[in-house]
């Protein structure tokens, strides 16, 4: 971007180091204000949850390997798919782009010095960290069984694990999530560099405010639907209790206007980081920015109108099905819309094969599957038949895992020299990707097949003609397994032997790579004023000057 | 800072005009419209929450952005309702 | 206005910048509020429109005349409310006290009404739960849906009281700034935002007092 400074100097006190070097004590780590402080210390959390919820997965992907139930009882079972979702949504992709990539990069990619509110964001990590510690607890004193979305009146009057530890764990998560939203929106609208117009925005920016809209309107309506089930269990007021003429589906209704924007939460971001990857490996603007743009605020509002597609088979009446299945299908068309610039974005680039790009592109493939056997799930005769299926895992995996965590992982490795000053290995990086994107296809895609058999999820036993599918699975995970290590053990090398990255390794265009890396306390020497916007790549020229 | 000072007497008209008004849905409440009691209860709620908003928490006064934003809380809460009751009203 | 007393924060370029900034931010808050009680209001929606006649019935076993008098006390916190801030504004550091604390006790009338309504409640047997004794005498009306509404009632006067809780603490915390003289006519963000937020919780009651009480008196 090009963006002259002449014009304002010296606006604040001098900071002669980098972030990393203002201080090295625990402290100056536990109570620091600093945007891009807060990001590592979600980065360490989260990365810890991740490996958690993982472990979980690999336990009952071991459980699955035979058709028998001879590892773990159904119990155990249950508390296990109940720990990897709580875990995995709550506590690793909700946070994981806006938390750590967002908290670090939106105040470097729109000139400002910090977020609006450093303390509410030092606040919200600690919220985040106690809300974590009471859904730990509730795991280590015997765990949940109920699964990730705590149905009722299961959860609420029969359930004999520990549900209300969990709950309450994950409505404080809430105010974690709110903050960081709250604090984006006042942000990206109040803090803007001169010159930064929303039109010359950086699209991971477009994205980080249409993930905020949906924080900061969806996740209350989880707050209060928990707080009825505790209130439920505890006080025995039982809102959703069918013996006194309350609803269970009234508890479904308002779980999922949470629950799917929350969806939106996890894949938004991710479009965000693929927008820039793809604009900045293939040198170009991206084709159709102010689609790209729109269309992730489009995806935040149309996200609240179709959670209605997760109760067609739990006796929603007809007609609600039938206006939910439509609203479903609108959702398409602003994520078509994104795919397809992507690709045009693609077209006549000249493509460099680095490991985000290749992150990038895995994301494309991998999205596309899960979102067009989305539109599968969403008309109502074929969800009949695969509601409740490994068909539907398979789908949300696609999305959340190959989608999500593959953008995470992309986003990570490109903006990874510039949070830590270092380059990382080039092959080992790639290598992974690889092994990554074949390990996902294996483990998640014989599930579509297997949904489409018939075999329902959270079982741990099941007819022995599935087990083919379920061993590819499992062998599947077992590879995902080593490619996520990697990128773990090789990233840490890279802190102490990897070489300096300089301010601009991929020679990208936008503010962030304008200042040094890492970044120093205040971002930028000076305040930097904005004359162009964020992607002025001269096309089909290589611009690597080595 | 670039808050409005509104006028004193603004603050107690405003106030007057809720009293009256809580007078009046009180008073109507006596009478029986049938569903017609709900609608004219809402209204008058609707009247003295925007009396609020707009004069006691300067909505009225404040910049347009701020506008969206309360907005965009009720829009919120209407697309929840509404889409919900196409299920329950519907069984 | 002088801008004596006020503090710039770091991140923000001067305080005109910083004061939009916190105005958005708590305006972004109270919107999570509004979907909060939202979820709420959608469930008293739904369950009013399956059981009309029990919530007309268990509509009328509350005091109207509570809860207009605590309507009236709630509104005229408000305007306290809307007074403090305007004394803020001008750096009058008595008016200001003086305001916050009637707000406050407005407040603490409005709950110690409340607990009498609740106390009634829990007398006459409608509180939820084990102790819920109210048995229907006509067909019209079933028990069990009866219970229904109470459960809502308690569920939403009960956050609401707690919002207000909340508010009056923060009202106290204000005072004693505010008698040390902490606020001037450039720096009093605190209680403005502290209003919005009494306000707020004000509008939500606003509501909840006719879907609660005034339902009572009329067939559905």
């Amino acid at each position: 971007m090009s963006a002259t400074t002449a014009e304002r100097v010296a606006d604040y006190p001098p900071h002669p180091g980098t972030f990393v070097e203002e201080g090295y004590s625990l402290k100056s780590w536990l109570l620091t204000t600093d945007h891009k402080r807060i990001a590592i210390l979600y980065l360490l959390a989260i990365t810890f949850f991740f490996f958690l919820g993982g472990a979980a997965a690999v336990i009952f992907r071991l459980e699955l390997m035979t058709p028998q139930a001879d590892l773990v009882s159904n119990e155990t079972y249950n508390k296990l798919f109940t720990i990897h979702g709580v875990i995995m949504v709550w506590f690793f992709l909700i946070p994981s782009i806006p938390a750590v990539l967002g908290n670090f990069l939106v105040p470097l990619m729109i000139g400002a010095r910090d977020l609006a509110f450093p303390k509410l964001n030092l606040a919200s990590w600690y919220i985040y960290m106690f809300s974590a510690a009471l859904t730990i607890a509730s795991i280590v004193l015997g765990g949940v069984d109920t699964g990730w979305t705590f149905y009722t009146p299961y959860s609420s009057m029969f359930s004999n694990s520990h549900v209300m530890l969990a709950v309450i764990g994950i409505f404080i998560n809430g105010f974690s999530s709110i903050l960081t939203g709250l604090n984006f929106i006042v942000t990206i609208h109040r803090m803007r560099a001169p010159g930064l117009t929303w039109s010359r925005l950086p699209l991971f920016i477009w994205s980080m405010y249409a993930t905020s809209i949906v924080f900061v309107l969806a996740t209350p309506v989880l707050a209060i639907t928990l707080t009825m089930v505790g209130i439920e269990r505890v006080f025995h007021i039982g809102i959703f209790d069918p013996s006194i003429g309350g609803d269970p589906l009234l508890f479904q209704h308002l779980f999922w206007f949470y629950s799917h924007p929350a969806v939106y939460i996890m894949i938004l971001p991710a479009m965000g980081v693929v927008s820039e990857l793809i604009s900045c490996f293939s040198r170009r603007r991206p084709f159709g920015y102010s689609f790209i743009a729109l269309s992730s605020v489009a995806i935040a509002v149309l996200g609240f109108l179709v959670w209605g597609h997760h109760l067609f088979v739990s006796g929603q009446s007809m007609y609600g099905g039938l206006v939910f299945s439509l609203l479903s299908y609108l959702v398409a068309i602003p994520s078509a819309i994104k795919v397809f610039n992507w690709t045009a974005t693609l077209h006549r680039g000249s493509i460099a094969w680095d490991t985000p790009m290749l992150y990038a592109l895995g994301f494309i493939g991998l999205f596309t599957i899960g979102g067009l056997t989305g539109l599968l799930l969403a008309a109502l005769g074929i969800d009949v038949h695969v509601h409740d299926t490994y068909f539907v895992i398979a789908h949300f995996h696609y999305i959340m895992v190959g989608g999500a965590v593959m953008a995470y992982l992309g986003g990570i490795h490109y903006w990874w020299p510039k949070m830590s000053g270092k380059l990382y290995p080039e092959w080992w990086g790639r290598f992974s990707a690889l092994i990554i994107f074949v390990g996902f296809n294996l483990t998640f895609f014989p599930q579509f097949i297997l949904g489409y058999l018939g075999m329902p999820r959270r079982y741990h036993e099941y007819p022995p003609e599935f087990q083919i599918y379920h061993v590819m699975s499992t062998a599947g995970a077992s590879i995902l397994a080593v490619g996520y290590v990697l990128p773990l053990c090789y990233l840490l090398w890279s802190l102490k032997y990897g070489k300096p990255a300089g301010s601009n390794p991929w020679q990208a265009t936008g503010l962030e790579w304008q200042t040094h890396s890492p970044p120093k306390t205040h971002n930028f020497d000076v305040t930097p004023v904005v004359t162009d916007e964020a992607y002025t790549y001269v096309e089909g020229k290589e611009q690597f000057v080595g | 800072m670039a808050t409005h000072i509104v006028p004193l007497r603004t603050y107690i008209l405003v106030w007057v005009a809720l009293m009256i008004l809580l007078a009046l849905t009180v008073a109507l409440d006596s009478l029986d419209l049938g569903w017609g009691n709900t609608v004219v209860a809402m209204t008058i709620a609707v009247v003295k929450a925007l009396l609020v908003a707009c004069f006691f928490m300067h909505l009225y006064y404040g910049e347009k952005l701020t506008r969206v934003f309360a907005a965009a809380g009720i829009f919120w809460l209407f697309i929840m309702i509404t889409l919900a009751l196409c299920d329950f009203t519907t069984r | 206005m002088a801008d004596s007393g006020a503090v710039l924060h770091e991140q923000f370029d001067d305080l005109a910048q910083q004061h939009s900034a916190v105005t958005l931010g708590m305006w972004a808050f109270l919107a999570t509020e509004v979907l909060f009680f939202g979820g709420l209001i959608l469930s008293y929606v739904v369950y009013r429109h399956a059981y009309p006649h029990e919530f007309q019935f268990a509509s009328h076993q509350l005091s109207v005349k509570l809860g207009t008098l605590n309507t009236a006390v709630l509104l005229c916190s408000s305007l306290s409310m809307a007074l403090a801030v305007h004394a803020a504004q001008f750096g009058a550091r008595k008016r200001l006290v003086f305001f916050l604390i009637v707000t406050m006790a407005l407040g603490a009338t409005f709950l110690t009404i409340k607990g009498f309504e609740w106390r009634t409640d829990w007398v006459d047997g409608f509180v939820p739960g084990s102790h819920f004794s109210f048995v229907s005498h006509t067909p019209r009306v079933d028990a069990r849906k009866v219970e229904l509404f109470f459960c809502l009632y308690f569920v939403m006067t009960g956050l609401h009281g707690l919002h207000m809780l909340i508010g009056i603490a923060l009202l106290g915390f204000l005072t004693v700034h505010a008698s040390r003289g902490k606020y001037s006519s450039g720096n009093f963000a605190p209680i403005e935002l502290t209003g919005l937020y009494w306000h707020f919780v004000d509008i939500v009651w606003i509501f909840l007092f006719p879907l609660l009480y005034l339902i009572g008196n009329h067939a559905a």
